[in-house]
């Protein structure tokens, strides 16, 4: 798998790539506990950034700080160069942020096909009106977004499922499903929160092969929070290191893996 | 060569290849569907003219890469359109299609290639391209790779692979603006003849390794255009070409046959979707090895379990309905009335429903073969109105050895010969036959050609097999495997392997007991049922190794094994043979092991080897045993399972003859 990490993206070019999204200094609050503090980093255009840490670090609502579901109390985020305050999922939605869920969010009543599909209301144009009467213009950007969506299809080997209602799918499965609809997006930038949660080797290998195609193939930025550290350290370019919301280490895998900090972090140490 | 133009059925005069009969298609019925195959999820079409423009283009293509008369072409992948017209692009060049299964491993490919000294492989995607650079070095002789699915492979050096939609289209442009270059493709065409060798098949090597079965273009045709006549297919039908590409039914029952008679064939998105595509497509002509039968109806009676008490009651009553009288009215025998009415709400009610959900409504003839079908299972699905047959054939006879017709069928026999062949059965007890589309011989392998043949020209086909009085022929086992127990009793391991194969809860069983006092059995369950039933029971388990060492499993197990006896005790010949001692193994039967070919039949004495610890603890009394196998994961890594394994003592009967008597 590294040997094919390594083939998808040269290290050498990477660096010197621009920044698709920059965190400065955001800090988060519920009430008083601080789940994030004063914590920046930034994820380049074209790589997969890896955000780890022990549980309770703040990963996920880092995550959700980046699609606008939470507001930072302060601090800054920067997304292709413009700076935004308050925005909501919807609007980070159509800027081009797609995310998946720790615990799998599709609509389970729908087929796999239909799932993917609605990836791609954000990119429908066609107003109600027309979608009601479903000819002419309308008919003709539906073909288009079925062309699309069966694609992806394709490229995650989802053809037998195609027609199946996703809650009867296994969980492996749901979660490439979910990652269709999230890629279904055309997005900028992917966030993927733990897509290896609960797979078996077989699957987490797919999943992995999966995340890097989708990395060469479609040019996709990823974001990425997942816990099992040999899946990390293989397909990911750089690292972040968040511990009780404060970051403790950011760089590259090698790096990372280096760090006492980190170490101290996820083996415990006595004070 | 005989030419059945005159009924209808045939292929027309002076069509002796298979290129020749595409030419001739794309004249007779230009418009009419050749292939289907899904894209985005949606079925594409390509008519006889279109297949016939593409085959001559890639011909051409391939014809530019310096393939001539009588080089060997190998052809991987799974059933795609363009691996269909690889193989008749090849044979339009004279050179000798070698189709290879797609699910071997690296060195079993390796080891084809090599012995057919094949010098351009056609594949269908990475997977295959993979494994032959890996192999390069077995290789030499290898020049190009053409592959169809281009995904994951832009990065691969390119100075000896080539996509065929490139070719194809090269050859088009080629075709376009150098005039005499489409004239030169179908003066190859008219250069071939029957005598050519059309294609190679490898057997499936259940004893040692694979031979090369070549087969002659002119052969293949005759026997295509029996069988044709035989079942009146016509350019009306469709089937669906999910076999393996590289075995003989495949080959024979899609695209031979759908050349002869001119119908469609229509490729499955991929082997998971097969199911599906079945049920969209409909298919008229249909074939099955029992296995797949019995999974579907195993599939079945699991759903029915959960349906509610109405439709179960339904469904019961009707399908008892239907083994009642369904079979007689499928072979037009007198059924009254009232049976009839009864049988008609049935179809109304359940089986045209059923039918339809397994994708066999429009079924006219479907075959079954490879293996001896229960006669429970076979007459399920006719009951249900399905015209479900079965042949017996082999690679070497380009598969029909004999076949049975309408109305005259049951589940024992294999059926009269199949039109044109002659059968014999020789003092030996084995049967052997002379047919039209016998093969020429084994490639580089004259000693196993000779071995293979009797003098005066007939096949040995290495089974024995009797013949019932009214001429229908009943295959027992291989003859080389029917052996004898030390007191002298018959033991035939094939015949009860099927028995226990017969019980849903039974996936596989394996049968020793040759130069032995008693016989016993190896066996493995069928995850899909028994993991049912013990859901039902509340039987929890983690694994397949802790469900087949579950006690209740080998209970429910050792009842099956003691009803096997119980109807072997009731066979003159067979009752001595009852099975003593069984026990289940702790994992799967695997190909990739090579405890199983790759048409999925048992290997016995190979796992007789591998399981020795086991055997002997058959023999020797112990509750159990410990084993060690090395196995090979689906990557290809290998690792040791262990486990300790139990031996249980089955019930046997008295032998019922003299009650009888």
């Amino acid at each position: 798998m590294s040997a094919v990490a390594e083939m998808a993206h040269g290290p050498a070019t990477r660096a010197a790539a621009e920044a698709l999204l920059t965190v400065e200094n955001v800090s988060l609050t519920f009430g008083g506990v601080g789940a994030l503090s004063d914590i920046s980093f930034d994820i380049r255009k074209g790589e997969i950034r890896a955000i780890i840490g022990p549980n309770g670090a703040g990963k996920t609502s880092m995550l959700n700080c980046i699609n606008g579901f939470y507001h930072p109390r302060s601090g800054r985020i920067i997304f292709k160069g413009k700076p935004r305050q308050r925005m909501r999922p919807y609007e980070a939605a159509s800027q081009g942020i797609a995310r998946t869920f720790q615990n799998v969010a599709l609509f389970k009543g729908m087929s796999t096909l239909d799932n993917i599909l609605t990836g791609r209301t954000l990119k429908m144009k066609r107003n109600f009106f027309w979608q009601l009467l479903r000819h002419g213009p309308a008919m003709r950007e539906e073909i288009e977004h079925r062309i699309y969506c069966e694609e992806i299809i394709d490229f995650l080997e989802i053809e037998h499922i195609r027609k199946t209602p996703v809650g009867k799918l296994p969980y492996g499965l749901q979660k490439r499903v979910e990652l269709g609809r999230a890629l279904a997006m055309q997005p900028d930038l992917l966030l993927l929160d733990e897509p290896m949660a609960g797979m078996n080797l077989e699957e987490k290998e797919d999943m992995c092969r999966f995340i890097l195609d989708v990395n060469r193939h479609f040019g996709t930025t990823i974001a990425l929070i997942e816990h099992d550290m040999g899946v990390v350290m293989d397909i990911s370019d750089r690292v972040v290191v968040l511990e009780y919301g404060h970051k403790i280490a950011d760089g590259t895998p090698d790096e990372v893996k280096a760090d006492r900090r980190v170490i101290d972090a996820y083996l415990g140490v006595s004070h | 060569m005989r030419v059945n133009a005159s009924n209808g059925f045939g292929p027309g005069p002076g069509n002796d290849t298979f290129p020749k009969l595409l030419r001739a298609n794309a004249r007779v019925r230009a418009k009419r569907p050749a292939m289907r195959c899904k894209d985005r999820g949606i079925w594409q079409t390509w008519t006889w003219e279109d297949v016939y423009e593409n085959v001559s283009l890639f011909a051409h293509g391939l014809k530019s890469l310096g393939v001539a008369r009588g080089d060997k072409i190998a052809i991987a992948g799974a059933n795609r359109p363009r691996l269909y017209w690889a193989i008749c692009a090849a044979q339009m060049l004279g050179a000798v299609p070698v189709p290879v299964y797609a699910d071997a491993v690296a060195s079993e490919l390796a080891y084809v290639l090599q012995n057919a000294d094949v010098r351009i492989a056609i594949v269908q995607d990475q997977e295959q391209v993979d494994k032959l650079l890996g192999e390069s070095e077995q290789l030499p002789q290898l020049r190009h790779i053409v592959y169809d699915e281009e995904r994951g492979l832009d990065e691969y050096d390119h100075t000896r692979l080539h996509t065929i939609s490139a070719l194809i289209a090269e050859s088009r442009d080629v075709f376009e603006h150098e005039p005499g270059t489409r004239a030169a493709i179908e003066a190859e065409i008219d250069a071939g003849g029957g005598g050519d060798i059309s294609i190679m098949l490898y057997t499936s090597g259940t004893t040692g390794r694979s031979k090369g079965v070549m087969l002659s273009a002119g052969g293949c045709i005759a026997a295509a255009s029996d069988t044709v006549a035989f079942d009146k297919l016509t350019d009306a039908d469709e089937t669906l070409a999910y076999l393996p590409l590289a075995w003989v039914g495949d080959h024979y029952l899609n695209y031979a046959q759908s050349f002869v008679a001119g119908f469609c064939m229509a490729c499955p998105e991929n082997a998971e979707t097969a199911q599906q595509d079945l049920r969209e497509i409909g298919p008229t002509f249909y074939f099955a090895p029992p296995r797949v039968f019995e999974s579907l109806l195993t599939r079945v009676m699991i759903r029915m379990e959960d349906a509610g008490p109405l439709k179960r009651w339904l469904f019961h009553h009707f399908i008892a309905v239907a083994r009642r009288w369904g079979e007689k009215i499928l072979n037009g025998q007198f059924v009254p009335l009232h049976a009839r009415l009864h049988y008609g709400l049935g179809r109304i009610l359940i089986y045209a429903p059923l039918l339809n959900v397994l994708g066999f409504t429009r079924i006219r003839v479907a075959y079954t073969a490879g293996e001896a079908i229960g006669s429970d299972l076979f007459s399920f699905y006719r009951s249900l109105g399905m015209n479900l047959k079965q042949l017996y054939g082999q690679t070497e006879a380009f598969l029909y050895v004999t076949c049975q017709k309408d109305g005259d069928i049951r589940s024992e026999t294999v059926g009269p010969p199949a039109p044109n062949v002659d059968i014999r059965i020789a003092d030996s007890g084995e049967v052997q036959f002379r047919s039209p589309g016998m093969f020429v011989a084994y490639y580089k392998e004259d000693a196993k050609t000779a071995e293979a043949m009797t003098q005066d020209g007939y096949v040995k086909t290495g089974d024995a097999g009797v013949f019932d009085p009214d001429g229908h022929l009943r295959i027992i086992d291989r003859a080389a495997d029917v052996g004898k127990l030390v007191d002298g009793s018959l033991f035939a391991p094939k015949y009860i392997e099927n028995k226990l194969k017969f019980f849903p809860n039974i996936k596989e069983a394996v049968g020793f007991g040759h130069d032995q006092a008693f016989v016993t059995a190896m066996l493995n369950i069928d995850l899909t049922a028994v993991g049912n039933w013990a859901e039902r029971n509340n039987i929890s388990y983690g694994s397949y190794q802790e469900l087949a060492g579950h006690p209740q499993v080998y209970e429910m197990i050792a009842e099956h094994v003691a009803s096997v006896n119980e109807s072997l005790s009731r066979d003159r010949f067979m009752a001595g043979a009852q099975i003593r001692r069984f026990l289940i193994l702790h994992k799967e039967l695997d190909a990739d092991d090579g405890e199983l070919t790759r048409t999925q039949k048992v290997r016995r004495s190979f796992v007789g080897e591998r399981y020795a610890p086991l055997v002997t603890a058959l023999y020797n009394g112990s509750d159990e045993a410990d084993i060690a196998t090395e196995v090979t994961f689906e990557d290809g890594r290998k690792g040791i399972i262990a486990a300790r394994v139990k031996i249980r003592d089955a019930r046997t009967f008295a032998v019922a003859a003299e009650q009888a008597a």
